[in-house]
C-alpha cells in the first residue's frame, strides 16, 4: 500500500498508469488483500452472531429488547428524574445512565480543578507545599481505586446514626445516612432563573471575544465585567421576581427513622466522588506539571522583557503552550473517571452497570444488558474524546 | 517495510485458511452437554453451583471443606451417581452469575437457595426439579430500633441485594402497604450485611433463613430482631438445563428419597440394617433389594441406599445444618405432610 503515501512536497503528480489484471501489478494486489481482509473481518463478525443466536435458541433462552417496555419493579434510591417502581426498565436504565452523568461530570470538574491545584503546589517554591503535594500524588496513584472507594464507604458508615447526627449549623446534618443540607421548594421561576444565567454566560463569552478583537483591530482595552454582571446576575434575579420571586425553603427535619426533606448527598455517592476526584487528581497533578515544565524558561523570560504583568504572562504566553501537552493525556483521565465510575457496584452507587446488571439478572437477557452497558460508555467516551479532539484542534500550534 | 508486508500476507494467509477450516460447521465448542448425566460419567464429578457464603446452606469450613445444607444435596446427586458423596466439585456463584453459570454449561445443578418462579421457569431456559425448602421474605432489624412490626418500617432504609427476587418483593411490599423507603442496594453478600451492621440501614431483608444465617454469625445475635412478618413465597431448590428430562428426574427423585427415607424412618446410621432385615415393602424398593427403580433412573438400583447412607435423610440434613443456625421445622412449611408441613414425596413403585 506504500503507493498511497504521496510526499505532499511533491509538485509533480504521481504517474497514472492503467491497471493491469496482473498478479505484478502492486495495485492488484493491494485490492486483493483488502477485499481479503474485510471477507474475513465481516465472516468473523457473522460467525459469532449466529453461533450466539444458534445457542440461544437451543437453550430456549429469551432474546431481544421487548423487556425494556415491561415493569421494572426495582427500587433505586437517587434519581434525578421522577422514578417509581412501577416505571419501565427503559426509564430505570435512564435513571442509572443520569447518575452515571451525575458522577462523571461532577467528578471531571473537581479532578481537574483538585488536580491543577496539585500539579502547580508541586512546582512550587515552598519545601512543606511542594512535600505535601510530591507525597499526595505517590500514595494516591499507587493504592488500587476499588480499595480506595471501600475506604471512603466505611469512613462514611463510621459516622454516627441519625439520631446523633453532627448538627453544625441549622438544617444541616452528617450522618451515616449522608449530608442533609437545607434547599428551596423548586418552582419555575428557579428554573427560568437557571436558563437565564446559562444564556447570559453564553453572551458573555461572546462579547468578551468581540471586545478583544476590536481591542486588536484599534488597541484600546475594554471593560467586560459590566456585561457580565448585568447576565450573569440583574437578569437572572429579574426572571425570578418576574414570576413572584418565590421561596419556600426546605429544611431537612428527623422524622421517623429519616431526615425528611432537604438536599441528600448520599455516602454511596459521596464515596464514589471523592474516590474517583482524590485518585485521578492524582494523575491529573501530573500531567498539569509537565506541561508546564515543558514551556522554557526562555518564554516566560521573554514575555517578562516585553512588559507583560504576570497575570497575562501565564493567560498568554506559557498556559497555551502548556496546554498542547496537557490536553491530549487529560482526555484519557476524563475517560478513565467515566469508565471507573462503573465500580459504583461495589458500594451500593446505583450507576447504568448497578441498574443494567439487576435487569438482565432479572430478565434473564444477558446479552442484551451487557449490550446496553457497552453502548453507553462507547457513547459516553466517544462524546468525550470528540469533544477534546475539537478542542485538542483548536489549540494546537498552527504551523505552515 | 517489504519483508513486514510478506509477513503479514502470509499471516492473512493462515487465517484465511483457518476460517475456511472453521467455517461451514456450526460451532458447538461453547454448547453446553445435551446429556448431563453422560458428561457428568465421563468427567468422573458432578459439578455444583452453589453459594458464595451462606451460613447454614453452603460455607467452607475452618479446613476449607464445604458444608451446609445445599452442599449435602450436591452430595446426594453425587451419591446416587457414583455410590461416592465426594466426586463433586463446588463453583461459587454469585446472586448475578448463577443462571448463566448453569445455562453455560459450566455448573450441572444449581443447589443455591434459587427461588422457583415462571419467569425464571419459562425464559431463562431452566427446569426446577424440587423444592427441597420453603422460605419467604422477612426482615431483619436491631433490637435498639425498638421495632416490633413491618409494618412500623415507614421512612426506613432498607438493606438489599440487587439481582434477586428480594428487590422486587420488596418494592411489591412497600406498594402494598403504601410504605416508604430508601433502598441501599449491594451486591457482596459481606458488604450489604456490613452496611447494615454499621447502621447505613435501619432494616435488613432476605429470605427468612438468609436472615437467620446472617444473624447467627453476628458476635451477639439478641441484638438482632427477625420481624414476625413474611412478605413472600420463596420455594427454594436445585435447577438444572431446561431439555433434559433424564437428568432433572434424577435431582428431583433424590430430594424425594430423602423424605421417604424420613417417611420411613431410614437413617444414614440404620440403612443397611434396614436393607438386611427390614421387609417393609416400600422400603426395599427404595433401597433397591426389590424392584428397578435404579434401573428406570439411568442408575445403579442402590442409588437411593447411598444417598442416605451419605448423607442421611430430609430430616437429619435438616437438623444438621439449618437447626443450628436457628430455623424452626416443627410448625413450618418444611415439616414432613404427615405433621401438617409440605414435604411430600409421590410414591416409590
Amino acid at each position: 500500500m506504500s503507493q498511497t503515501s504521496i510526499d505532499p512536497r511533491s509538485l509533480r503528480a504521481p504517474p497514472k498508469r492503467p491497471i493491469r489484471l496482473s498478479w505484478s501489478d502492486e495495485r492488484v494486489r493491494g485490492i486483493f488483500w483488502q477485499v481479503v481482509v474485510v471477507g474475513i473481518v465481516v465472516s468473523i463478525v457473522w460467525w459469532l452472531w449466529s453461533n450466539t443466536v444458534h445457542n440461544l435458541e437451543v437453550r430456549r433462552i429469551a432474546t431481544g429488547f421487548g423487556f425494556l417496555g415491561r415493569e421494572a419493579g426495582l427500587p433505586i434510591a437517587e434519581s434525578i428524574i421522577d422514578y417509581n417502581p412501577t416505571n419501565s426498565y427503559l426509564r430505570a436504565l435512564v435513571v442509572g445512565l443520569l447518575n452515571t452523568l451525575k458522577v462523571a461530570v461532577v467528578g471531571i470538574i473537581l479532578a481537574t480543578v483538585f488536580g491543577t491545584l496539585i500539579g502547580i503546589a508541586r512546582l512550587s517554591k515552598n519545601w512543606v507545599l511542594r512535600t505535601l503535594s510530591a507525597t499526595y500524588v505517590e500514595v494516591i496513584r499507587d493504592l488500587p481505586l476499588l480499595l480506595q472507594l471501600l475506604f471512603w464507604y466505611a469512613i462514611l458508615q463510621g459516622l454516627p446514626g441519625p439520631r446523633q447526627a453532627i448538627h453544625p449549623a441549622e438544617g444541616v446534618f452528617l450522618s451515616n445516612r449522608g449530608l442533609k443540607l437545607p434547599w428551596i421548594e423548586w418552582e419555575g421561576a428557579h428554573s427560568l432563573a437557571l436558563l437565564t444565567f446559562v444564556l447570559g454566560l453564553i453572551a458573555t463569552f461572546m462579547y468578551r471575544r468581540q471586545a478583544v478583537a476590536k481591542q486588536i483591530a484599534d488597541g484600546v482595552p475594554r471593560r467586560t465585567w459590566p456585561m457580565a454582571l448585568v447576565s450573569l446576575v440583574a437578569l437572572p434575579l429579574a426572571a425570578w421576581a418576574a414570576l413572584g420571586a418565590p421561596f419556600t425553603p426546605d429544611i431537612p427535619a428527623l422524622r421517623g427513622f429519616n431526615f425528611q426533606g432537604g438536599l441528600t448527598l448520599s455516602p454511596e455517592y459521596f464515596a464514589l466522588l471523592a474516590g474517583l476526584v482524590m485518585y485521578t487528581a492524582g494523575f491529573i497533578a501530573e500531567i498539569v506539571r509537565a506541561g508546564i515544565q515543558a514551556v522554557p524558561n526562555g518564554q516566560r523570560e521573554a514575555a517578562q522583557a516585553l512588559g507583560l504583568r504576570p497575570g497575562a504572562v501565564l493567560r498568554l504566553v506559557v498556559l497555551p503552550q502548556a496546554l498542547r501537552v496537557i490536553v491530549p493525556p487529560m482526555t484519557s483521565q476524563y475517560l478513565n473517571i467515566t469508565k471507573n465510575s462503573s465500580l459504583a457496584v461495589a458500594i451500593g452507587y446505583q450507576d447504568i452497570v448497578s441498574i443494567a446488571n439487576t435487569t438482565l439478572n432479572q430478565t434473564g437477557q444477558a446479552i442484551e444488558g451487557i449490550a446496553i452497558i457497552m453502548l453507553v460508555y462507547l457513547t459516553i467516551s466517544l462524546s468525550i474524546s470528540g469533544f477534546m479532539n475539537w478542542y485538542n484542534a483548536r489549540i494546537a500550534l498552527v504551523e505552515r | 517495510m517489504l519483508a513486514f508486508g510478506r509477513m503479514i500476507r502470509h499471516a492473512l494467509g493462515a487465517v484465511a485458511l483457518l476460517g475456511a477450516a472453521t467455517l461451514p460447521g456450526q460451532a458447538q465448542a461453547q454448547q453446553a452437554p445435551a446429556n448431563t448425566l453422560d458428561a457428568i460419567r465421563a468427567r468422573g464429578a458432578l459439578i455444583c453451583g452453589v453459594n458464595t457464603g451462606l451460613a447454614g446452606f453452603a460455607q467452607p469450613d475452618s479446613q476449607g471443606v464445604w458444608r451446609g445444607f445445599d452442599i449435602d444435596y450436591c452430595r446426594s446427586i453425587a451419591a446416587a451417581i457414583f455410590g461416592d458423596a465426594s466426586k463433586v466439585r463446588y463453583v461459587p456463584t454469585t446472586a448475578q452469575s448463577r443462571f448463566t453459570a448453569l445455562q453455560s454449561g459450566e455448573v450441572d445443578v444449581l443447589y443455591r437457595n434459587t427461588t422457583w418462579t415462571l419467569s425464571r421457569d419459562t425464559s431463562l431456559g431452566l427446569d426446577f426439579p424440587a423444592v427441597n425448602f420453603y422460605d419467604g421474605q422477612g426482615f431483619m432489624v436491631k433490637r435498639t430500633a425498638g421495632v416490633t412490626s413491618a409494618s412500623q418500617l415507614n421512612g426506613a432504609t432498607i438493606c438489599v441485594q440487587p439481582g434477586t427476587t428480594t428487590e422486587q418483593n420488596l418494592t411489591d411490599w412497600a406498594r402494598a402497604n403504601r410504605i416508604q423507603f430508601t433502598p441501599v442496594v449491594i451486591e457482596r453478600l459481606e458488604e450489604v450485611v456490613a452496611a447494615y451492621v454499621a447502621g447505613r440501614c435501619d432494616a435488613y431483608t432476605t429470605d427468612a433463613s438468609g436472615l437467620a444465617a446472617t444473624r447467627s454469625a453476628q458476635p451477639t445475635p439478641a441484638d438482632h430482631v427477625i420481624l414476625p412478618e413474611v412478605i413472600s413465597k420463596e420455594p427454594l431448590g436445585p435447577a438444572v438445563r431446561q431439555g433434559d428430562a433424564r437428568f432433572a428426574d434424577i435431582v428431583r427423585w433424590s430430594h424425594y428419597a430423602m423424605l421417604v427415607a424420613e417417611e420411613l424412618n431410614i437413617t444414614a446410621a440404620n440403612a443397611d440394617q434396614v436393607l438386611a432385615s427390614d421387609q417393609r415393602p416400600e422400603a426395599l424398593r427404595l433401597l433397591g433389594k426389590t424392584g428397578d427403580l435404579g434401573k428406570m433412573l439411568g442408575l445403579d438400583n442402590a442409588w437411593a441406599l447411598h444417598v442416605i447412607k451419605a448423607v442421611g435423610n430430609y430430616g437429619e440434613v435438616f437438623a444438621r445444618h439449618l437447626a443450628p443456625i436457628g430455623l424452626q421445622r416443627a410448625r413450618s412449611p418444611n415439616a414432613m405432610y404427615t405433621q401438617g408441613g409440605l414435604q411430600y414425596a409421590p410414591p416409590f413403585r
